[in-house]
């Protein structure tokens, strides 16, 4: 379906708050990188939902249900992100939410980016991104999303 | 009077406009530094009251009198990966490059009481540190090591009574009484809440539990430390120099007030206390503010001991500490740069008078360390030790105008800081509220944009940054995707091979001990010695003492 006018749909799309959802799965406990991206998002306008350490994944999909976010991103520093962000992807594909874009930030050798990419993960950010830079790419990747559901 | 300059005074003027500016230098925690001290910012300080003399009351120049040149610090690299035999392999390979201490990393699933089996520990047994289930796991770290000679620091906190007692009887099969062993558990908890993340119970009977471990091992392991009061993990949550000593202390008093009502006299178990505090990190980039900040830390702890706890004796008045490395400050990007980082930091902790140094590694912000980046580490210190003369006097920096200013005005702040939040209901109030986690989110955040505005300079991350890496294809360390498996196998035989009804026997006996509010120290020791698992000890104290939600 075509809007009638779609440059003022963008626009009211474009106006709505970003809604993003920052989760910690598994059982580390370190948060720092999680909250600092917190901060970030929120001074830009953001509407940050943080899971709080020690999420489960069927937690996480039922949050971004209800929550209904724009975004979801994964922070990890312990070496297990292929196959956690395996796990969250599949399971948002299960809960039928998996066209919501999922980022994935911390401790990444560069060598994971691409498979990362091919399991569906829509943007890595390395430590010390800098703040401008994630607001700058999380609002990329959400407007493209929002664009597509629109067209 | 000329109302214009004269000609000697413009050129003046033209000068002074051409200087260029003074850098603007500020400590963590707000204070400027000036650009140069002397004499006046020491007036009125008496060295005999405010230093005395290495070893001697208050013990600010040091807590020995000759320090190095008896004996080094102690060289303890942080190790532990996979299962009991690959930590074997790498502590064996530690201690052949001079290593004379063992610091064990434990994986999140011990550090959470859970089995390696647990549907929960998933894909994390055996990532980031050694699994341990049982005491099988335990005495195979130690195979071929002898505990009688080495001694080993475990960073476990929620489960450190489990993994105390699993030491304690893989030493006894080593013939090592518990009168002999020496070691340390950090068995800090609220250091958990404030900036790590890893506890299980909440803060009462996890409190009860920390003074289990110190009294037992007052009573009867003299030579352990059953504590390492941390500020490392509170100074890498983004923490000032201030904060990294202030809640550290309040932390221990809170320990030593629950001892204190065990019936021990403060001088029998005080002297077992230590701290563990950093050396560099992200925000202790001034290395000058780190090294005022253990000799104000020495200095505080000694007076406030001894007034709060009345007593005189020097062992409870020396501030005992390790030094880790904040693992923050190392980049990512042009992995090798960290080695000139780490060789200042270890430098900053040997100018500081640590008893004991763990350096990372310079691909920590990669992964957990190889052979290659944790012998590199060994070999910075050993070229610090020996090759620098830095060791060789005790305290040298004492008398400077910079550090010794930089030290009063630490030691004051610090001051300042315990009483408002003594005043405002003490450290545990503010740790279950939640509001020294926020202070410190919110401090790493600002760090953040400091960076981004290039108000603080990290090379290689927002100056100097280079396209291609010199390096090359750096070797990381790839986590043995077999190691869990394995792991789960030797899991299944243990159980297989126990005794099933000693175990449950022991169990109830936990369950027992632990409903009466018992030392659990007596009951662990019997479960571990029949091979019960460190998830089934811990999930009868979980069904009695309780889980806790992060306050933030």
């Amino acid at each position: 379906m075509t809007p009638s006018d779609p440059q003022a749909s963008r626009a009211a799309v474009d106006a709505i708050p970003i809604r993003v959802l920052l989760v910690k799965l598994g059982l580390d406990g370190h948060d720092r990188g999680a909250k600092v991206v917190m901060h970030i998002l929120r001074d830009a306008g953001m509407e940050v939902i943080y899971t709080g350490r020690h999420a489960h994944v069927d937690n996480v999909v039922k949050m971004a249900i209800e929550e209904d976010v724009d975004l979801i991103g994964l922070s990890l520093l312990n070496n297990n992100h292929l196959s956690i962000s395996k796990r969250l992807l599949e399971a948002l594909r299960d809960a039928g939410i998996g066209d919501i874009p999922t980022v994935v930030g911390g401790i990444i050798p560069d060598a994971d980016n691409p498979v990362l990419k091919s399991y569906g993960i829509a943007d890595v950010f390395h430590v010390h991104t800098p703040p401008s830079e994630i607001v700058d790419r999380v609002k990329h990747v959400v407007e493209a999303r929002r664009r597509y559901k629109l067209s | 009077m000329s109302m214009s300059p004269t000609a000697s005074e413009s050129a003046e003027i033209a000068r002074a406009a051409a200087r260029p500016e003074v850098r603007p230098v500020r400590t963590s925690y707000g204070t400027d530094i000036k650009v140069a001290y002397g004499p006046e910012d020491l007036a009125g300080f008496e060295p005999a009251d405010a230093l005395g003399e290495p070893g001697k009351f208050p013990y600010t120049r040091g807590i020995y009198p000759t320090m190095y040149r008896t004996e080094y610090w102690t060289r303890r690299n942080y190790a532990g990966m996979q299962t009991s035999e690959d930590t074997n392999e790498r502590f064996k390979f530690l201690l052949a490059n001079g290593q004379t201490g063992l610091s064990m990393a434990l994986d999140l699933p011990t550090q959470l009481g859970l089995d390696s089996d647990d549907p929960e520990a998933g894909d994390d047994v055996g990532r980031v540190g050694v699994a341990i289930d049982t005491l099988a796991d335990m005495e195979r770290i130690y195979d071929g090591i002898p505990m009688a000679k080495v001694n080993t620091s475990f960073t476990i906190n929620a489960t450190a009574a489990i993994v105390l007692a699993m030491y304690i009887v893989a030493a006894e099969k080593q013939g090592v009484p518990m009168e002999q062993l020496r070691g340390t558990v950090q068995n800090d908890v609220l250091k958990e809440y404030i900036a790590r993340g890893m506890w299980i119970f909440p803060p009462q009977p996890s409190i009860k539990i920390t003074g289990d471990i110190v009294e037992f091992c007052a009573r009867h392991l003299p030579k352990f430390n059953p504590i390492s009061v941390s500020g490392t993990h509170i100074a890498e949550c983004g923490a000032t120099s201030v904060q990294v000593l202030a809640y550290p202390i309040l932390n221990a008093f809170c320990y030593i007030d629950e001892v204190l009502k065990r019936g021990l006299a403060a001088e029998d178990f005080i002297p077992q206390i230590t701290f563990h505090l950093p050396a560099g990190g992200l925000e202790n980039y001034g290395l000058w503010e780190s090294i005022a900040k253990f000799r104000a830390g020495r200095r505080i702890w000694a007076r406030l001991v001894r007034e709060r706890y009345d007593v005189d004796d020097p062992k409870s008045l020396r501030l005992k500490f390790s030094t880790g490395v904040g693992g923050s400050g190392l980049t990512a990007t042009q992995p090798l740069n960290n080695i000139a980082r780490l060789a200042y930091y270890a430098l900053t902790a040997v100018l500081s008078g640590t008893r004991s140094l763990n350096l990372a590694s310079f691909d920590e912000a990669l992964a957990i360390p190889t052979e290659l980046s944790t012998r590199t580490s060994l070999m910075i210190q050993h070229i610090l030790a020996h090759e620098t003369g830095f060791p060789d006097v005790v305290d040298p920096l004492a008398g400077s105008y910079f550090i010794e200013s930089l030290t009063n005005d630490i030691e004051q702040k610090v001051l300042e800081m315990i009483a408002d939040i003594e005043a405002k209901g003490g450290v545990l109030k503010m740790i279950t509220s939640g509001a020294i986690q926020r202070d410190l989110g919110r401090q790493a955040y600002e760090w953040e944009q400091a960076i981004e505005r290039k108000e603080v300079l990290k090379v290689g991350v927002n100056c100097y940054q280079v396209e291609e890496e010199p390096t090359g294809a750096l070797e990381v360390h790839e986590h043995a995707e077999d190691a869990g498996a394995r792991q789960l196998e030797r899991l299944r035989d243990v159980k297989a091979r126990r005794n099933a009804a000693a175990v449950e026997r022991a169990l109830a006996r936990l369950r027992t001990a632990a409903e009466a509010s018992e030392n659990l120290m007596p009951a662990l020791l019997e479960a571990v010695r029949v091979y019960a698992t460190v998830g089934e000890m811990s999930q009868i104290l979980k069904s009695i003492y309780g889980g806790f939600d992060d306050p933030v």
